[in-house]
């Protein structure tokens, strides 16, 4: 067995991997400074377990009301056959797709492992890739799979890819809403990160095939509900910039030799889970081995990773809990208190903190002299 | 470079389009294409204007033209607050007024697009309009009511124009106002032709290749001289000493003189802006070149000419930076060496530069720093030799960054990627 | 953010109160502001789910929607709160204001909206935008005050985007303006945790508050998203009650009241939170250029309210044509330069930031020439000299233009800089005299004065193509006619 996933299995201990998805992958370009992050989310570790574990439950809770909408939005593209679909993606977008079929690669009847599937997705693509002309098939739920730190991640994504000019599309639905032809843009991000994960999948596959990678357009439609009303719109997305970007930071992730070196060797994150499935792992012992692990919290990190709750805890008291700008403004002073000594000139400056301490210095002036006499 | 002139001028001569746009790399002789394109219309007849971004670009083009067509009558239009330039008024074909009415005579009018955006009336069939990626979309819209149909003319590669407001509101218009004039024309009269100028004269072939294949990935240019064409020597070797950093200097400048590049690199350390030892590092380099006594070999100069103050400039990102290196300049030879901001840098050439590179200290990168325009600005100007001054630790400041910019529908995604462009500029300054 | 703010970030996390960023208000707060909090349903674009609005503490009105995917209950309440935003709006429009002078008219208040966050903003634009293109006729009819309430919050929102505008704010923006917490930014989007940091409750630190403000059951969102907790446990059931009990008036009732008193205990924190808010800002003395800033709040409503009346006022289109989009940049551009500089010449603390970057200065006049006289132009000028002495490491060069808050008529030009000292040579605002300066008008030795690089001075606005004259850059002519309602908007089912 290959060391470094031999490595990753001790750390993450008795229970399987987190599977993968696209949204945990996509995750991965938030923060790649964070080794912690990094660490936990190659060894599969259920990160919301183990922050719970320590006392910081991650609040990721999602409202009934929005995965309904979510839900009956995509049930009513797909519905027909994808009949609405189709219409959008023949007239807005001005596709040439001949008569179309309908394939959900999700039946595959019994409960086929995710390896038969993936064959499945694979063999179908194969063929519609070999056509000469374009197949007119939309594949619904295909099976994709990306290697991340030695594991096959499968990805199930709620997905649409078809083949149009002899190039395969994926189609990504979101119910988020596009008003006057414009869209949340965080939201809009996250698609296009997701969507790009997914791209970058199928070219895998149809590499494994022989096809390049341009086989798999670089445009994904994204299908959202238009203004106030329930219709589908579709619009072009470029994710050349995003595959930049994951491509680069999941080839990143085969470097993790270099943080499990200066890991104590018995580090492992298990959470010793009873006969009753309730963890067992004493608070302390586990914050212990977390700790070992150096993170790169900022602020930012509250909205997309599990841990973050407890990093900010243990960042209590240094300049980045303030900040991503506020660290850097403080040119890598590290500590409050080092701030607030150097400002008031009871901390001599160490070596190369001379010229922050001079602006300290000056600031606690100008503040002083300014607010002088007011509330 | 003459033929592609020609086509060019072919195309904007014919009566089909309505505009022809010429994309011109760093020192690809575009100021070169605008006075010939100038001489040929107004010899023909035609009256013409030409709209430049800055008072100074409008100052260097009547220069230009004046001195290539020395009876051709020019008229400078300016604002009431323009002082002339001597280089302007030495021409006695020129006049210079701040009403158009007075131009009458004038074949050529010339100005900014601030000063030409006051204008009600007039018309003129034809206008040039230079360094048109450097203009905002909204202005534009203010001139264009002036021409029929026009030139436009620019550099790709340098810095998007931005606001200080928020500007999500027109996101995805295809006439948003934050974009560059180029952009807005280009999506609302997609089949007019675009020509590149394929060849950088100012770029020395050890920075042609690095800057076309990191800023300019789809469109590429090459040098137009031979690595034997350019050549830097020190002539006063001997000169200075002493100093405890000199060994460290030196073997930059001699670097930086053998191979047109040099990386001068600090300890890793996250710092203030104005990091005091880069700038002090910044001033001790400039310093010691001009002690060095540099002398520029070029095609234009195969004696050689000496590298003096006027032809090395010093660029860096942030305005307190450039504050921060002209007080470390002030008293010393260097003092009236440039120093700017990449943002004033742009359209500008010297023998030799020096730059602070945007992201040397920081301990995380905005857009602001990553932006490709920035970078390709200040890693550009330079005939000779370009010296970048950087802490430790760039590589890792890219590969920590995080990537979480927002996603505009319908608005084309630009390229190069500022974070991938600075991967590519590092790698090669690394392995220099 | 700035170096200021840093350090006013750590102290206040070491005081454990939020840290004053200001020595002034610079936000105008109005006598009788109003304020909405208002919820949506998760998942949907803008779907109202309930609002508390009100410009009294102690009166709040709560408007519900017992489904909120009914487009007739919709309407209701969006019709039910046109009620109190067109009265307030109106209210606004009774008095003229008669110390304005000149000729034109402007009424004496404007109306002032405050919503707790920034996603209020958003949801005030969300609702403009799906309520000004309905119609009383047509299909899906609408009550007649919808499309106006839309137009309102359509003008409101646009106002929004306005450097020194406050006639729409969002809470936490406000006050993150004029305190440092000791938390991140990205944190003082949470109102409550914001305000435990500048008021906590007796007893707590600001850290302390801020922990408690992020616990949803404790602390209720600030909307207009709501907790998925709360939506999972406590709104659908109490949705579904209201939807079972359909044929039973006497469960009905039961069910609604339970429904509104769930919404209600979601928003009645934040609608106290915002009142405290705007009672600590009260508390704070305005800066010199607010009333003026709100005199053009005024001016602007008085105009939009007056074309509305006439019918005159211009058409709100879904996204601006090319002209307009550069109009307003321009108008935008303008009014941001002058909000900065104003606010740096009302509050020394921001001047400060000036000063920090070398680019301002303060310090003590040690000579004076107020005499001098400049003879190498063609007329002779009063151009006295000053030399200040100032201890603030100044990075001017010479030929830098300056401005004193204390002297706004007058421009200072550097004329040299030493370690010690800055000479400056001043012109204008000293009188008419060409030899002899106005009394006061040039500092005199002695006096401490602060020059800084920022301009309140009025700029014109830029010069742009009529629409009809949109040139082919940009299009050319968009069609005569802006977009305006149609039957399709009535078809928009919002959801």
């Amino acid at each position: 067995m290959d060391p470094l996933v031999d490595r990753l299995d001790r750390i993450r201990g008795t229970v399987a991997p987190r599977n993968h998805n696209a949204r945990t992958i996509a995750a991965l370009t938030s923060n790649p400074g964070c080794g912690r992050r990094g660490l936990m989310d190659a060894a599969g570790v259920n990160k919301g377990a183990v922050a719970g574990q320590l006392g910081f439950p991650a609040g990721f809770g999602q409202s009934r009301f929005a995965i309904a909408r979510g839900n009956a939005f995509e049930a009513q593209v797909k519905a027909d056959g994808a009949a609405e679909l189709l219409q959008l993606l023949r007239e807005r977008l001005g596709l040439a797709i001949p008569e179309v079929a309908y394939d959900d690669l999700s039946n595959v009847g019994g409960n086929a492992s995710r390896e038969v599937r993936y064959a499945r997705t694979k063999a179908l693509l194969a063929r519609a890739a070999a056509d000469r002309d374009d197949a007119g098939t939309l594949f619904d739920h295909p099976m994709l799979r990306l290697e991340i730190a030695g594991y096959y991640a499968y990805l199930e994504p709620d997905l649409i890819a078809f083949r149009a000019g002899g190039k395969f599309h994926v189609v990504e639905i979101k119910s988020f809403a596009v008003i006057d032809g414009q869209a949340d843009p965080g939201k809009t991000a996250a698609a296009a990160t997701q969507s790009a994960v997914y791209v970058m999948a199928m070219r895998e596959l149809l590499a494994e095939l022989g096809h390049p990678p341009e086989t798999v357009s670089h445009e994904v439609v994204l299908v959202c509900p238009e203004n106030f009303a329930n219709r589908p719109t579709a619009t072009l997305v470029d994710v050349r910039k995003q595959l930049t970007v994951l491509r680069r930071q999941l080839s990143r992730l085969t470097r993790l030799e270099a943080i499990l070196d200066a890991l104590p060797a018995g580090l492992s994150f298990d959470l010793a889970y009873d006969a009753d499935q309730q963890p067992t792992r004493p608070a302390d012992e586990l914050r212990k081995a977390v700790s070992t692990i150096d993170a790169r919290y900022s602020p930012d990190c509250l909205g997309t990773c599990e841990m973050a709750f407890f990093c900010r805890d243990e960042a209590a008291g240094s300049t980045s809990a303030l900040g991503r700008s506020v660290r850097d403004d403080l040119g890598g002073v590290e500590s409050i208190g080092t701030v607030l000594g150097l400002a008031r000139g009871t901390l001599t400056p160490g070596a190369g903190q001379e010229e922050i301490a001079g602006l300290l210095r000056f600031a606690h002036k100008l503040r002083t002299e300014c607010l002088d006499g007011i509330g | 470079m003459t033929n592609v002139i020609d086509g060019i001028l072919r195309d904007f001569g014919s009566a089909a389009g309505r505009g022809v746009v010429v994309d011109s790399p760093p020192g690809a002789g575009k100021s070169t294409l605008v006075v010939r394109a100038a001489r040929t219309l107004a010899e023909a007849g035609e009256r013409l204007m030409v709209v430049a971004q800055t008072n100074e670009q409008v100052d260097d083009l009547i220069d230009r033209l004046a001195t290539a067509a020395p009876t051709l009558a020019i008229g400078r239009l300016s604002a009431s607050t323009y002082v002339p330039a001597q280089r302007v008024i030495k021409h006695g074909t020129v006049t210079v007024s701040g009403a158009v009415g007075d131009m009458a005579a004038s074949a050529v009018t010339i100005g900014t697009a601030a000063k030409w955006a006051t204008v009600t009336d007039g018309s003129w069939e034809r206008a040039i309009v230079d360094e048109a990626y450097q203009m905002r979309s909204d202005m534009l819209l203010r001139v264009a009511g002036r021409f029929s149909r026009a030139l436009f003319v620019g550099d790709p590669g340098q810095l998007d124009p931005f606001s200080v407001v928020a500007v999500e509101r027109w996101a995805g218009l295809s006439w948003d106002p934050m974009q560059s004039a180029v952009a807005v024309l280009l999506r609302h009269n997609p089949d007019l032709p675009v020509h590149r100028l394929p060849v950088s004269w100012r770029l020395p072939p050890s920075a042609a290749e690095v800057v076309s294949s990191a800023f300019y990935p789809f469109t590429p240019f090459e040098a137009g001289t031979k690595p034997a064409d350019r050549r830097l020597e020190f002539s006063a070797r001997a000169l200075g000493g002493g100093a405890r950093h000199d060994a460290a200097l030196d073997e930059t400048l001699e670097t930086a003189r053998r191979t047109g590049w040099a990386l001068h690199e600090l300890p890793a350390r996250h710092t203030v802006r104005t990091d005091r030892e880069a700038v002090a590092a910044i001033a001790d380099l400039v310093t010691r070149l001009l002690q060095l006594g540099p002398v520029a070999y070029s095609e234009h100069a195969p004696d050689g000419r000496p590298v003096t103050v006027d032809r090395v400039a010093v660029g860096a990102a942030h305005r307190d930076q450039v504050a921060a290196i002209r007080q470390a300049l002030a008293g010393t030879v260097a003092a009236d060496v440039t120093v700017d901001t990449a943002n004033r840098l742009q359209g500008r050439e010297y023998d030799v530069t020096v730059i602070l590179h945007p992201l040397s200290g920081r301990r995380d990168a905005s857009a602001f720093h990553l932006e490709a325009g920035r970078l390709c600005v200040l890693a550009s100007r330079h005939r000779h030799a370009c010296v970048v001054v950087a802490r430790a630790g760039i590589a890792e400041l890219l590969d920590t960054h995080p990537s979480a910019e927002p996603v505009h529908l319908n608005v084309p995604v630009r390229f190069p990627d500022g974070w991938e462009a600075n991967q590519a500029m590092l790698a090669h300054l690394s392995s220099s | 953010m700035s170096i200021l703010t840093a350090l006013a970030r750590a102290e206040a996390v070491e005081s454990g109160r939020a840290q004053p960023l200001t020595t002034v208000r610079h936000t105008h707060i109005a006598e009788r502001p109003l304020v909405l909090v208002p919820l949506s349903l998760a998942g949907e674009a803008a779907a109202p789910l309930a609002a508390i609005v009100g410009t009294e503490p102690d009166q709040p009105r709560l408007l519900v929607v017992a489904n909120p995917r009914d487009r007739t209950q919709r309407f209701d309440f969006v019709a039910e709160l046109a009620r109190v935003v067109l009265s307030y709006v109106d209210g606004c429009a009774r008095s003229v204001d008669t110390g304005a002078g000149g000729t034109k008219l402007r009424y004496a208040e404007a109306p002032q909206v405050i919503v707790p966050n920034r996603g209020g903003i958003e949801f005030v634009r969300l609702l403009g935008r799906s309520t000004r293109f309905r119609r009383p006729f047509g299909p899906y009819p609408v009550h007649r005050t919808v499309p106006i309430l839309g137009q309102w919050l359509t003008f409101l929102r646009e106002r929004a985007d306005h450097p020194g505008s406050s006639m729409l704010l969002a809470m936490t923006e406000v006050l993150g303006n004029h305190w440092a917490t000791g938390q991140s930014g990205l944190e003082d989007a949470n109102l409550a945790a914001l305000l435990g940091w500048i008021d906590p409750p007796g007893g707590l630190d600001g850290a302390a508050a801020a922990a408690l403000a992020e616990d949803p059951l404790r602390s209720p969102p600030a909307g207009p998203s709501t907790d998925p907790t709360f939506d999972n446990e406590i709104l659908a059931p109490a949705l579904a009650a209201v939807a079972r009990s359909d044929s039973d008036d006497f469960a009905r009732e039961r069910a609604l009241a339970a429904l509104t008193a769930a919404v209600a205990d979601q928003m009645r924190p934040t609608w106290d939170l915002t009142w405290q808010a705007v009672r600590l800002l009260r508390g704070r003395p305005a800066g010199a250029s607010v009333e003026a800033r709100w005199a053009m709040d005024r001016d602007v409503f008085t105009m939009y309210h007056m074309a509305l009346a006439e019918g005159t006022a211009l058409p709100q289109p879904r996204r601006d044509s090319a002209v307009a989009a550069a109009g307003r940049l321009d108008r935008l551009e303008r009014e941001q330069a002058r909000y900065d500089a104003q606010r740096a010449l009302d509050d020394p603390l921001v001047m400060a930031e000036f000063r920090l970057s070398g680019e301002a200065f303060t310090g003590t006049v040690v000579a004076a020439s107020p005499n001098r006289v400049d003879t190498s132009g063609k007329k002779a000028a009063l151009r006295p000299h000053i030399t200040v002495q100032t201890e603030d490491p100044v990075r001017l060069e010479p030929g830098a233009l300056l401005v004193s808050p204390a002297r706004l008529a007058q421009q200072a030009m550097v004329v040299s800089v030493s370690s010690v000292d800055v000479v400056l040579e001043l012109s204008k605002g000293m009188g008419r005299s060409t030899k002899q300066p106005a009394p006061g008008s040039v500092p005199e030795v002695g006096e401490r004065v602060t020059y800084g690089p920022v301009t309140d001075a009025y700029q014109p606005p830029g010069r742009f193509p009529s629409r009809d004259d949109t040139p082919w850059t940009h299009g050319g002519p968009p069609p005569a006619v802006e977009y305006g309602p149609s039957d399709n908007d009535a078809a928009e089912d919002w959801s």
